[in-house]
């Protein structure tokens, strides 16, 4: 039985996803108003994995609580903080407990984040969690042993398509597709001509694809964007709208970028859907979502 | 050549080290430690300085040709009594140089230096790593270029999203080995070599701590 995410990405809709941030703590009550507000809008929502190398409350208990809201979850797992022995427990804990969507990463950098003496571990890398995936729901382990009981996901991974160099991206991203990825969410896009050069290449892979959008805050932000994050270029023109905007509301002008871009990429059917990433202000999805002309 | 690349621990850890002991004999290297100017005469003679004025004794120093050799306890013999005199040796040498002194002396021995890579001298007063050992040799198909030591994250499989320009997304002093690798691959006509799926790797091909026994000639 395909996952609900799975059969949106095959309905040919233009499928919308977005994250959803676990607190620092214990206090869920932002985040389960986060994914309230968000189940009934959009096809799933991804629960980061101590993103940004930021300890957190884990993903797999943020996707139960996705779960227990009523949502679709997309369960973020990356390969710095386990082992592969650690790595496959917690895939089959997640299956046992109805997480069915996956994403593989490899994950930033333990030096990026807030613990930075830590063992980073990457045992495995994206595509190699991938293809243990696939193994795993052979019903066997990667040791070759066989499972009581297999796992099953509907499983994808990322891409930067304004990377430079980009070939180097482009053929770790054909193993990803080779290691069973079924969908792949890109690292944020701005300039769209661009991103439909990359899609006229992705275009003969049998992979869904969900075009990366950050909404940009304010052009500081989007200055520090490119000079910080790799891969993500902010146009100028883009960064002198959001300059230009009045007093207090650059957000507002953010919103409005972010729904004319989702709209672009929608009327123009240049990818199969849209990745919004709202980076802590993930009750604006809804608005961005207006401004598409989505809802 | 290979070399071990050391660097002066801070001041105050080498302190809280040396607590408590009042002589000291300190000890150098003529190889490694010199070319990387954490170990030389020079800088023994800075510590010799900085531990007198710190109001300690310094019952004697030398820099050893190659302390990581066994002749070190040879060579050591004829500081035989100011090595006794002093309560601790305070050596300024890689790790390996520290480990086989420890094992020829009977007497507390004291790091000055952290060890932070086996690596070469790649440009005057460069050096980078270049193997980290790790049993299961993988350069024969990435160029000659070693992934394992120099992606930040040992990926086999190709470049991470953090790559930027060729660098990595940890220091952009840092090459990202990625790239290095696709240039190179693409140079020789062989970036076929780059698509192979690299399996997860054995971490394991020589469990810690390494030992090899050569059978009988």
């Amino acid at each position: 039985m395909p996952t609900k995410f799975k059969q949106a990405l095959e309905s040919g809709k233009f499928v919308v996803t977005s994250e959803v941030a676990p607190p620092k703590g214990t206090n869920l009550e932002k985040f389960e108003h986060h994914i309230a507000l968000l189940k009934d809008k959009v096809d799933a929502m991804n629960v980061t994995d101590h993103q940004s190398s930021v300890m957190r409350y884990p993903s797999l208990g943020g996707c139960l609580k996705v779960i227990e809201g009523g949502g679709e979850v997309i369960l973020q797992m990356t390969c710095r903080d386990r082992n592969r022995l650690a790595l496959q427990a917690d895939l089959l804990f997640a299956s046992s407990v109805g997480i069915q969507n996956l994403l593989c990463l490899t994950g930033d950098s333990i030096i990026l984040g807030d613990h930075k003496d830590a063992k980073s571990v990457f045992d495995l890398d994206s595509s190699q969690l991938l293809e243990t995936v696939r193994i795993l729901e052979k019903g066997k382990d990667l040791g070759g042993n066989e499972l009581d009981g297999a796992v099953s996901f509907c499983a994808g991974a990322i891409v930067t398509p304004e990377a430079d160099p980009l070939e180097p991206q482009l053929i770790k991203f054909e193993k990803k597709i080779e290691a069973g990825a079924e969908f792949i969410q890109t690292q944020a896009v701005y300039d769209l001509d661009r991103f439909k050069e990359f899609m006229d290449y992705a275009r003969q892979f049998k992979v869904k694809i969900l075009a990366g959008v950050i909404l940009l805050t304010s052009a500081p932000m989007a200055r520090f964007m490119n000079k910080n994050i790799a891969g993500v270029f902010v146009p100028q023109d883009l960064i002198d709208e959001m300059a230009a905007a009045p007093k207090g509301q650059a957000i507002t002008k953010g919103i409005e970028i972010a729904g004319r871009m989702i709209k672009r990429i929608h009327e123009e059917q240049i990818c199969d859907g849209v990745h919004i990433m709202a980076i802590g202000k993930e009750e604006l999805v809804p608005d961005i979502m207006a401004a598409a002309g989505i809802v | 050549m290979i070399r071990s690349i050391t660097q002066k621990k801070p001041e105050e850890e080498i302190e809280r080290l040396l607590k408590g002991f009042n002589r000291i004999f300190i000890i150098g290297c003529g190889t490694c430690v010199t070319l990387t100017r954490t170990g030389g005469e020079p800088e023994v003679s800075a510590m010799q300085a900085e531990l007198s004025e710190k109001g300690k004794m310094v019952t004697g120093q030398t820099v050893v040709p190659v302390a990581c050799d066994n002749l070190t306890r040879e060579f050591l013999s004829d500081f035989g009594e100011q090595i006794n005199q002093a309560d601790a040796l305070l050596i300024m040498t890689c790790a390996f140089g520290v480990q086989t002194i420890a094992r020829q002396l009977k007497k507390m021995v004291v790091p000055a230096l952290d060890t932070l890579f086996i690596g070469k001298e790649t440009a005057v007063g460069l050096f980078d790593e270049i193997c980290t050992q790790c049993g299961t040799c993988i350069i024969g198909e990435t160029g000659g270029i070693c992934p394992v030591t120099n992606c930040h994250k040992g990926l086999v499989n190709g470049p991470c999203g953090g790559t930027n320009h060729g660098k990595c997304e940890i220091d952009v002093a840092k090459d990202c080995v990625w790239t290095l690798i696709y240039n190179r691959l693409q140079e020789l006509g062989r970036l076929d070599s780059m698509r192979i799926y690299q399996k997860p790797r054995n971490h394991q091909g020589e469990p810690k701590p390494g030992k090899l026994k050569l059978p009988a000639a």
